[in-house]
């Protein structure tokens, strides 16, 4: 037995995202996770440009959209001068892991106290498809229309595995949307990043594992299998790094 | 209870697909927006689970446990 | 009285930001402006304030939009080649109406240039400080004195107008040691946070949005919106300073460092019987059209651009005023070469004697 209610951080609308978009789900866990807290008048959301950037119409909490990839750096003047915030940028792949990896390598070895949300569908979903720093290899996108590769564009970069590195980060985390069992362990990830956020832990990191129906050409259902069989495979979920874990050992 | 608020839904199946117990499947009238939406087909077998909600990327389905009526 | 302090330019600007209400500051080290971050990094965390030394440029500008989204007054600091990276985040702060201070100690350019002084970014200040179509207010000072006055004020004018304040201030000027004057800190409490900024502290308890993007025909309205407010800026923000203009038949325009030297050149032709005067514009932009082209053209024989920079850059400014009514000059000295009184004295002697035919 149990409740869902929809948050009323979320208008009362559809957002706009397309069909089986997995952006609109994370907004929403977001947005559950806020509400359980009762941190919705406390919340800043920092917004990113890509798809991302339609949450500026749908969520009712303050927000600040901000220059491509430099969400960290605004969030860094956000949470530095009012510390109290309860403070989350969401970014996409193309966003943080291409024109803004300095911004969120930076603001994540210095251990800023706010949390970034990852979206990562590997693919540049608001102009149209073209491939990202995350794109899978082999992956067609209409600039790599036979497919990514390497010997010309390099590697998908994992992010959790590369931030897990540094000293700083309290948390980091990977979780992919398309199952009963990933959403929960998504939403846990979520509200434990915000926890940690709230006690002044430091930085925490959780990448959300999601979809492009529109530009993947696969209907929305389809997606969510070929997550299993294509992007989990090589984006790995999981816990990569939690100083709570070593607290507990101890 | 299952609620649906026909109107956020965009027909992505995704409710459909996890239901453990089969009950939701796709209706055949569309929304305001031109979209089909899902019905329950069996109240009786649905255990509040809220699955459906979970994976609904609109949040368009509200689940409680209390009983229809 | 205010407290009087020795201190270098670059110092008594950080000193002043402070006293002024500057709680934030983010920036990236670049010669000739560190001694501005250096002394933030130390004195901001003593009045409760953040300093953050930021990965770069282009993250350090988005820092300061971050921070004046919640209604602190912040600032930022470089020199040229770190303003073109900064210029993103000025557009975008333009765009969302936030304020903010950013501060250029000029050097030599293009590119990487030189790291001695120059005013080599007066264009860039007044014409380009990003895409899209904005200004900025540029204030333009002569002295440690006044950069301290005008620092101390600035978000005055940043707040008023939702909008970034520039002040472009060369090398010489950061790095002198001169005499200043402080003024008493001003004391901001939670009450005088903006109303528009995203904090709560001030009592807010609706949803706030701030946003650099907007769909039409939004954009086009908030564009006529900044048109209004350049124009406004012409009437009632002006800030000049005429030197000896009464009788000036040669007439002199120079800022920041130029008029300084230029000044002392002045000083000794006027002693020498030539009728030299100068007009000083305090603020680049708006620039004050109104003092050059008012002048009395029966009278004037000539007007010469001095900058520290080749070519010339306000030149076009200026020719627009004085509508061909008088012939300008230029003279200039450029790429880390400092100008100096002798070669002031001399160019403008060239003018005033009738031997320069570089009209």
């Amino acid at each position: 037995m149990a409740e869902y209610h929809r948050s009323d951080m979320l208008a009362a609308a559809p957002s706009g995202y397309c069909p089986g978009c997995l952006h609109s789900l994370a907004t929403r866990l977001i947005s559950d996770v806020i509400t359980e807290l009762g941190q919705q008048d406390n919340s800043l959301n920092v917004i990113s440009v890509g798809c991302s950037a339609l949450n500026l119409l749908y969520w009712s909490g303050d927000n600040l959209s901000v220059a491509h990839g430099r969400a960290p750096a605004a969030a860094t003047g956000v949470k530095r001068t009012n510390p109290e915030r309860l403070v989350f940028a969401y970014q996409g792949d193309g966003d943080l892991a291409a024109i803004g990896l300095a911004e969120i390598m930076s603001a994540a070895n210095r251990g800023e106290n706010f949390t970034v949300i990852f979206a990562n569908n590997q693919t540049y979903g608001m102009t149209g498809g073209q491939m990202a720093p995350t794109t899978l290899i082999g992956q067609k996108t209409t600039t790599t229309v036979y497919g990514r590769d390497p010997a010309t564009t390099g590697y998908p970069l994992k992010m959790c595995e590369l931030i897990s590195q540094l000293p700083a980060p309290a948390y980091v985390a990977r979780f992919a949307l398309n199952s009963p069992k990933g959403v929960r362990e998504a939403r846990a990830g979520i509200k434990k990043a915000f926890e940690l956020q709230l006690a002044g832990k430091g930085f925490t990191f959780v990448e959300l594992l999601t979809n492009c129906p529109t530009n993947w050409h696969l209907s929305p259902l389809d997606t969510l299998e070929y997550m299993n069989t294509n992007t989990m495979q090589y984006f790995v979920p999981g816990v990569y790094k939690d100083i709570t874990a070593k607290e507990a050992q101890a | 209870m299952v609620v649906i608020n026909d109107s956020l839904c965009k027909n992505c199946g995704y409710c459909v697909k996890f239901c453990p117990k089969h009950i939701l499947e796709m209706g055949k009238t569309r929304n305001k927006r031109g979209h089909f939406y899902p019905v329950m087909t069996d109240t009786d077998k649905c255990i509040t689970c809220a699955i459906c909600a979970m994976m609904c990327p609109e949040g368009a389905i509200d689940v409680s446990e209390e009983k229809e009526g | 009285m205010g407290e009087k302090r020795f201190m270098k330019g670059n110092e008594a600007i950080a000193e002043a930001a402070v006293r002024g209400g500057c709680r934030f500051f983010a920036g990236y080290p670049i010669t000739p402006q560190n001694e501005i971050p250096e002394y933030l990094s130390w004195r901001l965390p003593e009045v409760g304030g953040a300093y953050v030394q930021g990965e770069s440029e282009v993250a350090s500008i988005n820092m300061v939009y971050g921070a004046s989204a919640m209604g602190t007054r912040a600032m930022t600091s470089s020199s040229g080649p770190g303003i073109s990276l900064k210029a993103e985040g000025i557009s975008y702060l333009a765009a969302a109406m936030l304020p903010a201070l950013i501060v250029n100690i000029s050097r030599g350019g293009p590119g990487l240039g030189s790291i001695q002084p120059a005013q080599s970014d007066y264009l860039q200040a007044t014409k380009a400080l990003g895409h899209g179509g904005f200004h900025a207010m540029v204030f333009a000072p002569n002295s440690a004195q006044e950069a301290v006055d005008l620092v101390y004020n600035a978000w005055d004018y940043a707040e008023r107008d939702r909008n970034p304040v520039l002040v472009l201030m060369d090398g010489c000027l950061g790095n002198i040691m001169e005499e200043v004057e402080l003024p008493p800190m001003k004391e901001l409490s939670d009450e005088d946070i903006p109303e528009w900024s995203l904090s709560r502290r001030n009592g807010r308890d609706y949803q706030g949005n701030i946003t650099p993007i907007y769909t039409e025909p939004i954009l086009e309205g908030i564009n006529m919106m900044s048109g209004e407010m350049y124009k406004a800026w012409e009437e009632d923000d002006v800030k000049v300073e005429e030197f000896l203009m009464d009788d000036a038949e040669y007439v002199v325009v120079a800022y920041g460092i130029a008029s300084r030297v230029s000044k002392e050149a002045i000083l000794r032709l006027r002693e020498e019987g030539f009728k030299v005067g100068m007009i000083r514009p305090i603020t680049l932009f708006p620039f004050p059209k109104k003092n050059l082209h008012d002048l009395d053209y029966d009278r004037v024989k000539a007007i010469i651009d001095v900058e520290m920079t080749i070519p010339a850059q306000m030149r076009d400014d200026i020719a627009l005023q004085v509508m061909e009514r008088a012939p300008i000059y230029e003279y200039g000295r450029s790429g880390g070469m400092l100008l100096d009184d002798d070669g002031v004295y001399e160019a403008l002697k060239e003018i005033v004697t009738g031997g320069n035919d570089n009209g």
